[in-house]
């Protein structure tokens, strides 16, 4: 990291490549793709319906719950063994958090909206594309929505402060992992998690870059849904 | 509800019609095969879409020691999850009855076909050898997953590429694929045909899976020759029954096997 420019050729405030489509999987309520260079999140939203068991339905208010899912041909080494890791289970949670604030459960007493993402090939920064596509997933679903959300990963390797980490950035002996998500125009941030030693002047820049990539992620959201319902 | 679909599929068949107005024996149109669809993960993946149904395979290879009986054998692994992402009535958790046969159907049309050379997949005898894991993800189930999962699994199969391995070790470099594919030796390819009624369907929606009587899962080599079936469904079959399936099957082969 002595030049100025990143193991794949990137500025460090630039994205990888993106790709979004809404309305991909027809069985569900509401779907969509993000692909971010080589990690690709397929998200399908099914929902609400009726909570079970019985014992967690609230009779106030809906539940959002996220399924995150690596398939077992979608990490970079070995077989990723399927079912829920302890890691994933942490991941369902994030995610339920970054996403809800911007639906409305309070209209869907005893029911939950279940967000299920598969992972197909992942290249870092997997649970930002699962929040950005889970997004987009809701939004086609026809939920009223106070904001879209959207989600990449800042970070740091040697004190540089970068932006949507590949792989070998993310897994660097001194890289900080910081995924954010937010609501980009609430200006809101939803997720906020932190690997790493970082000094606050550092984690202010960070945050500043992922506000500014989080435009960018956005507007391929908007032009996907768009594109969707024109 | 459910009862009303099931008598609306009986009154059109009595017309000789489905839902949605192919006839009895007719495939989806759009039939597609991708190659490569996870090459930054994987050893070999593949899509197959059969109208709105869509699957994915990938391949993951593994050194492990080999079965003491099968000292010189490589093996292989067919997993297929039926999660709620691919349809809102399967349920999250451990593998399903369904999705267990499923994977052992799609198993079996592979190993059972001689398709493999299993001692290809030897490294050193007794010590190391190959194992390959298909596993299949439904993404859209718009009917007919079984026929979509096995053509993903030979797809992905026909994409796969050895990784590179220390000699020495065994430990696997995944990041660097050489330029060794899993040789087959045939294709198998299954073609399932269900029964409603008095009547013989391929390629069935949702409902029709639903509301089937009998189901017969046929797998064929590439000279016609059967190498693995599976009778499903609460319902009797006649022997003229099943020459009559497996004659539909095997007329119907080609319409995957082009895909390809």
């Amino acid at each position: 990291m002595t030049t100025n420019k990143r193991t794949d050729g990137r500025n460090f405030d630039e994205l990888r490549k993106m790709e979004a489509k809404v309305g991909v999987v027809s069985s569900a309520n509401g779907s969509a793709m993000f692909k971010i260079g080589n990690t690709t999140a397929i998200a399908v939203v099914r929902g609400p319906k009726k909570l079970h068991p019985k014992f967690l339905q609230n009779p106030e208010t809906g539940r959002l719950r996220c399924f995150y899912n690596m398939v077992s041909f979608s990490g970079s080494g070995d077989r990723v063994r399927p079912g829920p890791s302890r890691r994933t289970k942490e991941i369902n949670l994030v995610m339920e958090n970054a996403l809800a604030p911007a639906i409305d459960l309070s209209r869907f007493p005893g029911s939950s909206v279940d967000v299920f993402v598969n992972l197909i090939q992942t290249d870092a920064g997997t649970r930002c594309a699962a929040i950005t596509a889970a997004a987009m997933a809701l939004a086609d679903a026809g939920f009223e929505m106070r904001d879209l959300v959207t989600a990449v990963a800042a970070g740091l390797v040697e004190d540089q402060v970068l932006v949507d980490l590949n792989y070998d950035e993310d897994s660097h002996e001194m890289g900080v992992d910081i995924p954010i998500a937010m609501m980009p125009n609430e200006d809101k941030i939803t997720l906020l998690q932190l690997d790493g030693r970082v000094k606050k002047e550092k984690l202010n820049e960070a945050i500043e870059l992922a506000r500014s990539a989080c435009k960018k992620i956005y507007k391929v959201q908007r032009a996907a849904l768009v594109e969707r319902y024109e | 509800m459910a009862k009303i679909i099931r008598e609306h599929i009986h009154t059109l068949l009595e017309k000789g019609m489905r839902q949605d107005k192919r006839g009895l024996l007719e495939f989806r149109k759009d039939i597609s095969v991708e190659y490569g669809i996870s090459p930054k993960s994987a050893e070999g993946s593949a899509r197959v879409r059969i109208g709105e149904t869509e699957v994915v395979a990938g391949i993951k290879m593994a050194i492990a020691e080999p079965y003491p009986d099968q000292k010189d054998r490589g093996t292989i692994m067919v997993g297929v999850e039926l999660s709620p992402f691919a349809n809102n009535s399967f349920e999250s958790g451990p593998p399903s009855t369904e999705s267990i046969e499923l994977a052992r159907v799609v198993d079996r049309g592979i190993r059972e076909s001689g398709a493999m050379d299993f001692r290809k997949l030897c490294i050193k005898e007794g010590e190391k050898v190959w194992q390959v894991f298909i596993d299949i993800y439904p993404i859209n189930d718009a009917g007919n997953l079984r026929d979509a999962s096995s053509l993903a699994a030979l797809a992905a199969l026909k994409d796969a590429k050895f990784p590179e391995y220390d000699k020495k070790t065994f430990e696997i470099d995944y990041k660097k694929l050489t330029s060794k594919n899993i040789s087959l030796e045939d294709e198998p390819i299954e073609v399932t045909v269900i029964k409603i009624k008095d009547d013989y369907l391929v390629d069935p929606s949702v409902e029709e899976e639903e509301w089937l009587d009998a189901r017969l899962t046929v797998a064929f080599l590439k000279d016609g020759d059967i190498c693995a079936m599976q009778k499903g469904g609460n319902g009797m079959l006649s022997t003229e029954d099943i020459n009559k399936m497996i004659d539909i099957a095997q007329d119907k082969v080609i319409v995957l096997r082009k895909a390809l």
